[in-house]
């Protein structure tokens, strides 16, 4: 491996990260620009982020954004787990391409049509739109990423750990949450953070399906955004990347050492 | 090895069959297919519908901005009795106005170049992943997922910044002194292209990288050792085994980016012509919900196909799984 | 009086006519849509029995094993345990307890939490529980393993686990699939011991499926050999060793040589053969052949003797040549290309440290054996 890992590997992967976080980074630093003037550096300062604290509309929109993220990724998780189960244990029963088509299709369907077909039902029904709607539309669309994220670890779980549960006396109920659920339970929980960070993010669908009252932060910054470039909102996103990178890195650091310590076990347990 | 496994691909639903009839003793296991089942034929099919529904009514001034057909209010005979009522206006004005042909034509003429591009950046960054140490590919792996969890809007936004014609691009270009003049990229198609390809990166990469890191290296060796130089073997060896990924890469790009909104509203300007632009104006700006309902059904019958072959690889890859 | 029986000299109530049995196979079919696993099986195991289904894979051992722990309804047929029909009994109400091939520990969970969870689902009280485990790891010894999670121990500690889970409930009958499958040749051995002793000291009845013919023969008191679905033979290690009932039996258990000829003549105690190549051979008599039927005569290689002059007083001795020597240490292994062309396999223990004059490739060379060191088999 090591002796093919020539300079064209290893420059076209230096090229292609800084082709994906130079931008971000770029964003970052001018977020502490002091001139107003978002593409000349004015030096160092912090009052954008001052002034963002003092910004009431942000800051609702930060309130509903995480709302809906957290009831939305919670109620999608339980759903998209069904919905996994359902894909991969149960093969046969009436309708099952129709079903894996609506869990696989909201993946690339294009938002616009998601969120206008959205719309268009919570009117037929006569919901008023705000942020019960958009909720229940966040729901639909990341429940879908869920079922794939449960479905994947799944598909490689070994059976025989329920056939050996049922074996010793435990009844299937028991089975499921004394040894199923806790063994994909890490594939739950990083499809619960998938979900929420999809809600966070989108604008589109959002959009659609939100009404007065309910603007989420995407909503909020798209809508200044159209106005100009402002380091204020450069502070803002900054902001939400830190809550994110932060949420991702601690959670494939806390990964990656229990990987490693269940390495070291393993090779302990071979040696002695 | 047992004969589970032999039995189990004779009849992969027979074995899990009895299995399933414990499980919960038929209600329960029927309520785990059917929560999520009606949850998505509710929240997903049914849209649909309702949106064909309405790209077969008219426009009205009122609120919703629509005349209703086919509704049921007046029973089984008045919902005949509207059939009449049922036009295909919308559509026949879709075709009568060239700049709706444009703007779907635009759109998949853009998103195919898109993709071809995205390939063109993302393989090498996945190849590279593949070939690169075993003790350091996780930590890429992260490296190239960590910018999918941060927004899209504002992977988006940080590229005003740099494509202004003041903006840093043009800036240190300017004085480099390659350039005199400030390039105008912000506002026209390429910033499109740049877009896309930038938000849709990760897309492309993953399932390029999960191909290329299951192939055996050996194959490679063994085709050297057959004679073979590394290009010819990269063609011949490599890519092919590489194009279930390439498939998936491309749909996964391909699919979001003929409906895709934000980038060609931020980036593309006014002068730019996307299919899910239009459609969004025509709901937001005109307010014309039979027509932008319209929209989405053609823009959806387009992407049946890409979609179909979607699911396929998706049905495909989990039977592999297993 | 010869004999192939059990190696339990006390135990083989396989024989006694008046003996219960413990578990009955009456006709079992077992189909997954067009594929039939199982095909109209009927087989008997008895109390404090151990007993091996020995097959190549896809035979259908592991799917009666499943059936009889109640992963699988048959398709037909039905099976007892202790007089009881266990159609319809769900696993987890079925007093037998499988020590699964991936040996599917839970990973979450201790190994001391591992073996006590069946006795948990039994609602036992906890101080019995813990009373019981304590026991369970002392009879694998792994007392000191107790708080270890499944990944922090060694493929042959992660086995004892699996095995001192499946009996902590003290089950009827405990099933093992491929119990030894995972684990390397040398702690293999090691461990038949270890479960044939366990076996004496649970009093347990033991229904092992194995692809491994010396396993099953080590630690069986009988084997079924199936094939497609089907019991070819059930008998101890000894008797399917030495008096295989078919041509699929001898070749599946250890190795044999094949004679195809006729009965050619029959006197009152020994059965003249023509081999199809014109050999003769004279055989104890076996029961159901008859004058000019098509047999096949089978040998296994150590009943039979090679020297490079005709033994004087042998009945049987066939000429040709070495074709193949090879020297395995403890014994060295002949093929001897007779003259009517076939090949004989032969092996000859190493007693000696020196040999005087060995055979060598291409020297003429006679193979020799007794009246009764094979078995005539219907072909």
């Amino acid at each position: 491996m090591n002796a093919s890992w020539s300079r064209f590997n290893v420059t076209s992967i230096v090229l292609g990260f800084a082709f994906l976080y130079l931008p971000i980074v770029l964003l970052i630093v001018f977020s502490f620009n002091e001139s107003k003037l978002v593409t000349v550096w004015g030096g160092f300062s912090t009052k954008w982020y001052v002034s963002l604290f003092h910004n009431q509309g942000l800051m609702d929109a930060t309130w509903v954004t995480a709302r809906v993220g957290v009831i939305s990724a919670t109620v999608a998780t339980v759903l998209g787990t069904l919905a996994a189960l359902t894909l991969t244990r149960y093969t046969r029963f009436r309708g099952r391409v129709l079903f894996s088509g609506m869990v696989f299709a909201p993946l690339v369907m294009p938002e616009v049509i998601t969120g206008l077909s959205l719309l268009l039902l919570f009117v037929a029904v006569g919901l008023d739109r705000g942020f019960f709607t958009v909720t229940l539309a966040h729901i639909t669309l990341t429940m879908c990423f869920v079922a794939v994220v449960v479905q994947s670890r799944l598909v490689s779980f070994d059976r025989s750990l329920e056939e050996a549960a049922m074996d010793l006396g435990a009844t299937p109920a028991k089975t499921f949450f004394q040894i199923t659920l806790p063994v994909i339970l890490p594939a739950i929980v990083s499809g619960w953070m998938l979900a929420f960070t999809l809600s966070l993010d989108d604008l589109v669908i959002a959009s659609f399906t939100s009404g007065p009252g309910a603007t989420t932060l995407p909503m909020k910054i798209y809508s200044q955004v159209r106005l100009g470039v402002t380091p204020e909102i450069n502070a803002a996103c900054t902001i939400l990347i830190a809550v994110v990178a932060v949420g991702v890195i601690i959670a494939s650091i806390a990964n990656k050492r229990r990987e490693v310590q269940r390495q070291l076990d393993e090779q302990a347990a071979q040696r002695g | 090895m047992s004969n589970i496994a032999v039995a189990d691909a004779a009849a992969p639903s027979a074995a899990a069959k009895p299995f399933l009839t414990r499980l919960g003793a038929g209600f329960v296991n029927r309520l785990v297919i059917i929560v999520p089942y009606l949850w998505l034929l509710f929240f997903f099919l049914i849209p649909f519908v309702i949106v064909f529904k309405i790209s077969l009514s008219q426009t009205a001034i009122a609120m919703p901005p629509y005349t209703p057909v086919l509704d049921f209010s007046n029973g089984v005979s008045g919902f005949f009795a509207r059939f009449r009522d049922l036009n295909f206006d919308n559509y026949i004005w879709l075709t009568q106005d060239a700049l709706y042909f444009k703007a779907y034509i635009t759109s998949l003429i853009i998103a195919a170049i898109s993709t071809v591009l995205t390939l063109l950046v993302g393989y090498p960054i996945a190849y590279g992943m593949a070939r690169a140490p075993a003790t350091i590919r996780p930590t890429l792996l992260m490296l190239v997922i960590l910018p999918f969890w941060t927004s899209f809007l504002i992977r988006v936004y940080a590229w005003i910044g740099i494509l202004k014609p003041e903006g840093l691009l043009n800036q240190l270009l300017l004085s480099l002194h390659i350039i005199n003049q400030p390039l105008v990229i912000l506002n026209t198609y390429t910033a499109i292209f740049i877009g896309i390809v930038y938000s849709y990166l990760p897309f492309m990469v993953l399932p390029l990288y999960s191909s290329l890191e299951k192939m055996d290296y050996s194959l490679i060796e063994a085709a050297k050792d057959l004679g073979c130089p590394p290009t010819a073997a990269f063609w011949k060896i490599t890519f092919p085994l590489s194009l279930p990924g390439v498939i998936a890469g491309c749909l996964l790009v391909f699919i979001p980016a003929v409906g895709e909104f934000v980038i060609p509203d931020l980036l593309g300007g006014s002068s730019t012509l996307m299919i899910g632009k239009t459609l969004w104006n025509e709901f937001f700006a005109n307010r014309d919900w039979p027509v932008s309902s319209a929209v989405a059904v053609i823009l959806l019958l387009l992407l049946t196909v890409p979609i179909m072959l979607f699911q396929q690889a998706q049905a495909k890859a989990q039977e592999q799984g297993k | 009086m010869k004999s192939l029986g059990s190696i339990r000299r006390d135990f083989a109530p396989w024989n006694d006519p008046n003996a219960k049995p413990y578990i009955q196979f009456d006709n079992v079919t077992k189909k997954f849509g067009d594929f039939t696993a199982v095909n109209n099986l009927s087989l008997t195991i008895f109390e404090r029995e151990f007993f091996a289904l020995l097959g190549a894979s896809g035979c259908g051992k592991s799917t009666l094993l499943r059936m009889l722990a109640g992963f699988e309804e048959p398709t037909a047929g039905r099976i007892l345990l202790d007089g009881q029909d266990l159609r319809g009994i769900p696993p987890y109400r079925r007093p037998v307890n499988m020590m699964f091939q991936s040996y599917a520990l839970f990973p979450h969970m201790t190994v001391e939490n591992n073996i006590a969870f069946g006795l948990k689902q039994e609602g036992m009280p906890k101080p019995d529980i813990e009373k019981r485990v304590a026991e369970m790891l002392k009879l694998v010894k792994l007392e000191q393993f107790a708080k270890r999670k499944p990944h922090q121990l060694s493929g042959g500690q992660r086995q004892r686990v699996a095995l001192a889970r499946s009996v902590a409930k003290r089950p009827k009958v405990l099933l093992l699939d491929e119990p030894l499958g995972a684990l390397d040749k040398k702690l293999r051995e090691e461990t038949q011991f270890e479960l044939m002793d366990l076996q004496q000291e649970l009093g347990l009845t033991f229904v092992v499926v194995t692809h491994d013919q010396e396993e099953a023969m080590t630690m069986a008191d009988r084997i079924a050999i199936m094939d497609k679905g089907e019991v070819m033979q059930v008998a101890t290690p000894a008797e399917v060793y030495e008096a295989p009932a078919s041509r699929f039996v001898a070749h599946f258990v250890g190795n044999v040589n094949m004679f195809e000829g006729k009965v050619a003549e029959r006197s009152a105690n020994t059965t003249r053969i023509t081999g199809a190549t014109g050999a003769q051979i004279v055989v104890d008599n076996a029961a159901d052949t008859s004058k000019g039927a098509d047999i096949v005569f089978a040998i296994r290689p150590e009943k039979i003797k090679v020297s490079s002059k005709k033994p004087a007083d042998a009945v049987n001795a066939l000429e040709g040549e070495v074709y193949d020597v090879a020297y395995l240490g403890d014994m060295t292994v002949y093929h001897i290309k007779l003259d009517d062309g076939q090949i004989v396999r032969a092996s000859a223990l190493n007693a000696a440290r020196v040999t005087e004059d060995p055979l060598t490739w291409n020297d003429r060379a006679w193979v020799s054996f007794r009246p009764d060191a094979g078995v005539v088999l219907a072909r």
